[in-house]
C-alpha cells in the first residue's frame, strides 16, 4: 500500500510540476525516493518537526503548489493537531495528508506509534475528507484523485505493506461512495482500510454457509455515504461493521445512529478496537486480535 | 477619518530596492510620509475603539510602523491593490493596523471597518482567511513562520519572485513551532522571506525580559539558525526601512523591532491591560490630544 501509493504519486509528480511531498524526517519508500532524486526541489524535509510539515504545505499550497504531507500516521495528525485545524481545515486548504501505518499497523512499535483513534479525531475537524484505502487498487485511485482535488483537506490513511488485493472485481472507485466488492441480500459487511480482509474471511464463511451476502469498501469514512448505508440497512437482513479503531466517532456509531434516525429493522454487529490502550505487543494480527478483530473471534461473536 | 492615500510613497517605492543580495547603502524610505500615515491610522484605530469594545489596540499600536513600511515601503504594487509579494501578520491580534491600511488601500471597504465585530461584518479581532488581504488565519500564536516559510518556498519552486513579509511578536516567539519554522527556512536560504519581530517586551503575563530572562538575546537565535539579522528602534521608520534595505541577503531576513505596546498614548504605553481594552470617551479625548507624529 505504502509502496503503490509512492508509484502513483511518482507518476503525478511526473505529470505535474506543482506536486510536491513534506516528509518529517520518515524514509522516502519505493518510488519516493526515486522522486527525491530526481525532483530534489519538490521533496522536502521538514526533520523531526510536524508542525512546520503541515504549515509550510498550507503556504505552498496558497502560492499554487499541490502539496502532500507525510509521516506516520500519529506524528501527521496529532503531533501538529492545531496546524492540521488552523492551517489546512479552518482555511480549507486542498493538501493531503498521507498517514502511513493508520490504526495499529506498527503493533511492536507501541501506543506512542498507534493510531488507534484517528478516524475520530480527524473526522471531528470540519472540512476534513477521510480516505481510507483497503488496498494497493484502491490507494492507486485516491492517491491520483487527492493530487487533482482542490476543495479542501484530505487525510489519507494508509496501512504499510503486504496488504492483499481486495477489490479487483469491484466496481468502480469513487469519491465518497460506499463500493460493493461483492453484493448479496442476507448480510452486509461494511469496513474499510487493510482489516477489511477480515471482513473477507467473514463473508467468506457466511457464503460456506448458504447466506447470501454483501462485501463493502467504505474507503471515505468522511464524508460518509448515508444514504448507501441506509439502502444497504434496508436491504439485508445484518449488518456488520469491522474496522481498526477505537469507538469514538467510528463508522460501527455512525452506522447505528443512522440506523435509529431510519428506523432500520436489521441487526446490526460492530466490531472496533477497544477503547483501550495496548500495552503488549505482537504483529499487526496479534494486536488485532487482542482487541477481538480477528476472524475467529468475530465469528464467535456473531455466533456462527 | 483617514484620507486616501494612495500616497506617492507607493508609485516612488522603495521595494525594488529591496532585491536579496544587493545592498543599496544609499536607499532610504520615506520617513516623513510614513510619520503622517501612522499618525493617522493611530487615530483611525482609536475612533474604532469608539464603536465596538472588541479590539486590541496596544498590539497595534506596537507595530503600526513596522506594518505600515512593508505595505507601502516594501511591497511592490504594479497595479493598484495587486501585489506579487504578500504580507502575513502572524501576530493576529495586532490585525487593527492591518485593518486600517488595507482600508486605505481599498482592499477593504469603510463599510468592512464600521461593521468590525458585528453580525453584519466580516471582520474579527483576529485575521481570517479569505477576507481580501488576508493572507492566513492567525491568532493562534506560532503558525506564521511556518505558512510564510512554505509560501516563501513556493515563490521559489515555481519560479516566481513573490516576497513574504511577516510580522511576529516576540510572544510567539517562544512557541516551537516558530522556531520549526525559522530552521527550515535558514536551511532552505529562504531569502524572499522577510521577517520583523515586534519585540515589545510584553506576553500575555508578565514582561518577557523578566519572566523570561532566557528568552533574549533573540538576534543570537536567529542568526544561529541561518538568519540575517538587524536590531532597530521599531518606531523609527527610517531606520526599520534602512535595515531591511541594506541587507545582505542570501538568506532569510529578520528586522528585531525594539517598541513600545501602547506607543503613542501615555496611559496606555507598557500598561498590560491595554493588551485587550477599549478606552471610555474621556481617555478616547486623551490619547487623541496626545497622537503626534513619532520619529522614534
Amino acid at each position: 500500500m505504502r509502496n503503490t501509493f509512492a508509484d502513483e504519486f511518482y507518476k503525478i509528480g511526473v505529470e505535474d510540476e506543482r506536486i510536491a511531498i513534506v516528509v518529517a524526517d520518515i524514509s522516502p519508500a519505493g518510488s519516493i525516493a526515486k522522486f527525491r532524486t530526481e525532483f530534489p526541489e519538490r521533496f522536502i524535509n521538514t526533520g523531526v518537526a510536524e508542525q512546520i510539515m503541515i504549515g509550510m504545505c498550507a503556504g505552498m499550497v496558497q502560492r499554487g503548489m499541490r502539496p502532500f504531507a507525510y509521516t506516520i500516521a500519529t506524528f501527521a495528525l496529532y503531533r501538529p493537531f492545531e496546524f492540521v485545524r488552523d492551517d489546512l481545515c479552518y482555511q480549507n486548504l486542498p493538501v493531503t495528508i498521507v498517514g502511513i501505518g493508520g490504526g495499529v499497523t506498527y503493533s511492536t512499535l507501541g501506543s506512542t506509534h498507534h493510531a488507534m483513534e484517528d478516524i475520530g479525531i480527524a473526522s471531528s475537524i470540519p472540512n476534513m475528507r477521510i480516505i481510507a484505502p483497503c488496498d494497493p487498487a484502491e490507494t492507486r485511485a485516491a492517491t491520483r484523485w487527492c493530487a487533482q482535488q482542490q476543495e479542501g483537506p484530505v487525510y489519507l490513511r494508509l496501512g504499510k505493506a503486504g496488504e492483499p488485493d481486495l477489490t479487483e472485481r469491484a466496481e468502480d472507485w469513487e469519491f465518497g461512495k460506499l463500493r460493493y466488492l461483492r453484493r448479496g441480500t442476507d448480510v452486509c459487511i461494511l469496513g474499510y482500510g487493510p482489516v477489511l480482509k477480515l471482513g473477507q474471511d467473514v463473508a467468506d464463511r457466511y457464503t460456506e454457509r448458504g447466506a447470501s451476502v454483501s462485501l463493502c469498501s467504505v474507503h471515505t469514512p468522511k464524508p460518509l455515504d448515508e444514504a448507501a448505508i441506509v439502502e444497504a440497512m434496508a436491504n439485508h437482513k445484518t449488518v456488520i461493521v469491522i474496522e481498526e479503531t477505537t469507538p469514538t466517532g467510528s463508522l460501527g456509531v455512525n452506522v447505528k445512529r443512522l440506523g435509529f434516525e431510519h428506523g432500520a429493522t436489521c441487526q446490526v454487529h460492530t466490531f472496533s478496537l477497544k477503547d483501550e490502550f495496548i500495552h503488549h505487543y505482537g504483529d499487526h494480527a496479534a494486536i488485532l486480535d487482542a482487541h477481538g478483530l480477528s476472524t475467529p473471534k468475530i465469528l464467535a461473536a456473531l455466533g456462527i | 477619518m483617514v484620507n486616501r492615500i494612495r500616497s506617492e510613497s507607493l508609485t516612488v517605492s522603495t521595494s525594488n530596492r529591496i532585491a536579496s543580495g544587493a545592498a543599496a547603502s544609499n536607499a532610504a524610505v520615506d520617513a516623513a510620509s510614513a510619520r503622517t500615515r501612522c499618525m493617522a491610522y493611530r487615530k483611525r484605530i482609536l475612533d474604532i475603539s469608539q464603536q465596538v469594545g472588541a479590539l486590541h489596540v496596544a498590539p497595534a499600536f506596537s507595530c503600526t510602523e513596522i506594518v505600515d513600511l512593508a505595505y507601502h515601503e516594501f511591497m511592490r504594487w504594479p497595479e493598484p491593490q495587486q501585489s506579487p509579494d504578500v504580507f502575513l501578520m502572524s501576530k493576529g491580534h495586532g490585525c487593527m493596523i492591518q485593518y486600517v491600511i488595507l482600508e486605505e488601500l481599498g482592499i477593504l471597504s469603510r463599510v468592512d471597518l464600521d461593521d468590525y465585530c458585528t453580525p453584519q461584518g466580516r471582520l474579527g479581532a483576529h485575521p481570517d482567511f479569505g477576507i481580501p488581504g488576508i493572507a492566513a488565519s492567525t491568532g493562534s500564536l506560532g503558525h506564521g513562520m511556518g505558512i510564510a516559510t512554505g509560501m516563501a518556498y513556493a515563490e521559489r519552486s515555481l519560479k516566481r519572485d513573490g516576497r513574504v513579509f511577516l510580522v511576529l511578536s516576540d510572544g510567539e516567539c517562544q512557541e516551537g513551532s516558530t522556531w520549526e519554522g525559522a530552521m527550515m527556512a535558514g536551511n532552505l536560504k529562504l531569502e524572499n522571506l522577510v521577517a520583523f519581530v515586534d519585540v515589545n517586551d510584553f506576553s500575555g503575563l508578565e514582561r518577557m525580559s523578566e519572566g523570561h530572562p532566557a528568552f533574549h538575546p533573540l538576534a543570537d537565535k536567529f542568526a544561529s539558525f541561518g538568519w540575517e539579522t538587524a536590531e532597530v528602534n521599531g518606531h523609527d521608520a527610517q531606520a526599520i526601512g534602512d535595515a531591511v534595505l541594506s541587507r545582505q541577503g542570501g538568506k532569510p531576513f529578520v528586522a528585531l523591532c525594539n517598541t513600545v505596546k501602547g506607543k503613542g498614548v501615555s496611559y496606555m504605553e507598557h500598561v498590560p491591560i491595554w493588551h485587550y481594552r477599549a478606552p471610555n470617551p474621556e481617555e478616547y479625548q486623551q490619547a487623541l490630544s496626545e497622537l503626534k507624529e513619532i520619529s522614534g
